[in-house]
C-alpha cells in the first residue's frame, strides 16, 4: 500500500482542529434556544466563538485530545499491520505539530510516554467489508467524557428498569443526569443495546460516527432515539452543567444480539466537542470525508 | 450577575463579593495543576512533616504564587519555539471533581482565592471556601483555542519531565481570562442547584417520583 502518512497526519489535524458541520448546526441551535443572557447562552456562544478561533487558526477545539479511536474498514485480501504502523507514525508527528496533546500514560509508573503511543494505545478496530476501498473513521474521544460513560446491567431494581426497551430509557436517562456537567455537556449519546461487556462500548462508540440528522433505520429505535433526546433536555442539566434547555445534541443507538444471561445498555458520552472525521482510499486516490 | 475584572493577588474582600453566576475576568499570574500535582502538593509539601531538601525550592515558589492566587485544572496543548520558549496552543478546563480528596487542604495551606475548572467541585471544597475565602470559577469545558488566547505568557514550567506535559505546574501570565462563578464564598453552589432540580426531573421521567 503506497505512504499514507501525510494523509493521516491531515486526517488528524481535521478531526482535533474543527468540528463537523452537522454538530456546529446543533450547536447553534442550542444557543439560539437557550435564555439571552443565561450562563448557559453564554457558554454555547463561548464554545461557537472557539471552534471558529480553532478552525481559523488550525489549533485543537479542545486540549484533552482524547484517545484517539480508528474504526478501519477495509477490502479484502489487505493486511492492516502496515496501515497500523502508518497510522502510529501520524498520530506521534501530530502531535509534534500540537494537533494532539501527549495522552499515552502507563498505569503503573504513572509516566506520559511523550509521543502519544503506548500499549494499546491509540485503539483500533479493523473490519474487513465489502467494498473495494479503504476506509479510516478516527474519533478524539476525551477523558472527561469517557470518564461519564456508563454501562448498565438490567434489570435494576433502582431504577426499576426491566430487559426491554422501557428498561433501556430508564438507564440511558439515569447515565445523562449522573454525567451532570462533567462530560462537557451538551453531549452526543452512542448507545449499544445488547451485546457483552467489551463489544457493547465498541458498538456504542461506533454510532457516534451517524449523524445527528439522521434517523435509524430500525422503527422502535428511530422512536427511542428521538423520546430520549427530548427527555434528556427536560433534565434541565444545560451547556456544562449551568442549567439550561440543552443537556444532549443528540442520542444514537443500535441493538446488538446478547447472550440470554445478559442484558447490558453501554452508553458513550460523547462531548459537545464531537470530533470524528473520515478518509477513504480508492485506487490511490484519497478522498477526506 | 455581573461582569467583574480581577487581578492577582486577590483580595479575599474581592472574593466575598462575588456570588454564583459573577462572570469574571482575571488577569495576572496563575498555576496550572491537575491529579499529579495535587497529589504531590498533598504528599510533599502538606502532609510531609518536613518539605525534602530537593523540593524546597518549588514549595517556596508556589507559596509565592499561590498566595491569594489562583489554580488551574488544565493538562495544555503547549508549542516549544526556536528559542526554547513555551506556548499555549490550547488550554481549556479539566473535570475538577477528581481532585476533590485534595483541594480544601491546598486551599487552606497556599491561601488560595480561586480554583479553576469544570464541572463543579464537592462539599469539603465548598466549605473551604467559605472558611479561607475563595471562589471555584468554572471556565468553558472545550473552549481551548479561545482560553489560549488569554494566556498571553507562559513564565516557566515545573516538574514537565516527571508528569509529564498534561500534568505539569505551568506558570502563566493571562489577561481577560474567561471565567464563571459556579461556587461562592457564601456556601452557594450552581451545581448543588442543577444536580437537585434534575434528580427530581429524572424521577418524575423514570416513574420513581
Amino acid at each position: 500500500m503506497s505512504d499514507l502518512v501525510e494523509h493521516l497526519i491531515e486526517l488528524i489535524r481535521r478531526a482535533s482542529t474543527d468540528l463537523p458541520a452537522d454538530v456546529k448546526a446543533a450547536l447553534r441551535v442550542a444557543q439560539a434556544s437557550e435564555e439571552s443572557g443565561s450562563a448557559a447562552a453564554g457558554a454555547l456562544e463561548s464554545i461557537l466563538e472557539n471552534v471558529t478561533l480553532a478552525r481559523a487558526n488550525s489549533t485543537p477545539v479542545c486540549q484533552d485530545t482524547g484517545t484517539p479511536i480508528f474504526y478501519i474498514f477495509h477490502p479484502q485480501g489487505m493486511g492492516t499491520r502496515h496501515l497500523r504502523a502508518q497510522i502510529e507514525a501520524a498520530v506521534a508527528e501530530a502531535m509534534r505539530c500540537a494537533y494532539l496533546r501527549p495522552n499515552a500514560v502507563d498505569p503503573l509508573t504513572g509516566r506520559n510516554s511523550g509521543n502519544n503511543l503506548g500499549v494499546g494505545f491509540p485503539s483500533f478496530y479493523f473490519r474487513e467489508w465489502e467494498e473495494d476501498l479503504l476506509r479510516v473513521d478516527l474519533l478524539l474521544k476525551g477523558g472527561g467524557s469517557e470518564n461519564v460513560s456508563a454501562q448498565y446491567k438490567l434489570p435494576h431494581s433502582g431504577l426499576k428498569a426491566g430487559r426491554d426497551l422501557e428498561g433501556v430509557r430508564k438507564a440511558v436517562l439515569d447515565a445523562v443526569y449522573q454525567a451532570q456537567g462533567k462530560g462537557c455537556a451538551p453531549g452526543i449519546l452512542g448507545i449499544a443495546i445488547g451485546s457483552d461487556r467489551s463489544s457493547g462500548y465498541v458498538h456504542a462508540k461506533e454510532q457516534l460516527f451517524r449523524p445527528l440528522g439522521d434517523v435509524n433505520p430500525v422503527e422502535d429505535l428511530a422512536a427511542l432515539e428521538k423520546r430520549l433526546l427530548d427527555e434528556c433536555n427536560q433534565l434541565g442539566i444545560g451547556p456544562m452543567g449551568f442549567g439550561g434547555k440543552t443537556t444532549v445534541l443528540g442520542v444514537k443507538m443500535g441493538a446488538y444480539h446478547r447472550h440470554p444471561a445478559c442484558y447490558f445498555v453501554s452508553i458513550a458520552y460523547m462531548c459537545w466537542a464531537c470530533r470524528r472525521a473520515g478518509l477513504e482510499v480508492r485506487d490511490g486516490e484519497v478522498v477526506f470525508k | 450577575m455581573s461582569i467583574v475584572d480581577l487581578s492577582v493577588p486577590i483580595s479575599e474582600d474581592d472574593i466575598r463579593a462575588l456570588h454564583v453566576g459573577d462572570t469574571v475576568r482575571l488577569s495576572g499570574v496563575m498555576v496550572t495543576g491537575r491529579d499529579a500535582a495535587h497529589k504531590y502538593m498533598i504528599e510533599t509539601f502538606i502532609h510531609a512533616s518536613s518539605v525534602p531538601e530537593s523540593e524546597r525550592p518549588l514549595y517556596e515558589e508556589l507559596r509565592r504564587l499561590l498566595k491569594g492566587g489562583a489554580i488551574y485544572h488544565c493538562g495544555p496543548v503547549v508549542r516549544q519555539d526556536e528559542e526554547g520558549r513555551w506556548h499555549f496552543v490550547a488550554a481549556g478546563p479539566t473535570t475538577s471533581i477528581r481532585e476533590e480528596v485534595y483541594e480544601p487542604e491546598v486551599i487552606a495551606h497556599f491561601g488560595l482565592r480561586g480554583v479553576i475548572g469544570k464541572g463543579g467541585m464537592g462539599a469539603g471544597t465548598l466549605r473551604a471556601c467559605q472558611e479561607h475565602g475563595a471562589v471555584y470559577f468554572h471556565a468553558i469545558g472545550g473552549a481551548a483555542s479561545l482560553i489560549a488566547d488569554a494566556v498571553k505568557e507562559v513564565v516557566t514550567v515545573y516538574k514537565k519531565d516527571e508528569f509529564g506535559v498534561p500534568e505539569a505546574f505551568w506558570v502563566i501570565r493571562v489577561e481577560g481570562f474567561p471565567i464563571v462563578v459556579t461556587m461562592d464564598s457564601h456556601g452557594q453552589s450552581i451545581h448543588d442547584e442543577v444536580e437537585a432540580a434534575s434528580a427530581a426531573a429524572l424521577r418524575r421521567l423514570v416513574g420513581l417520583a
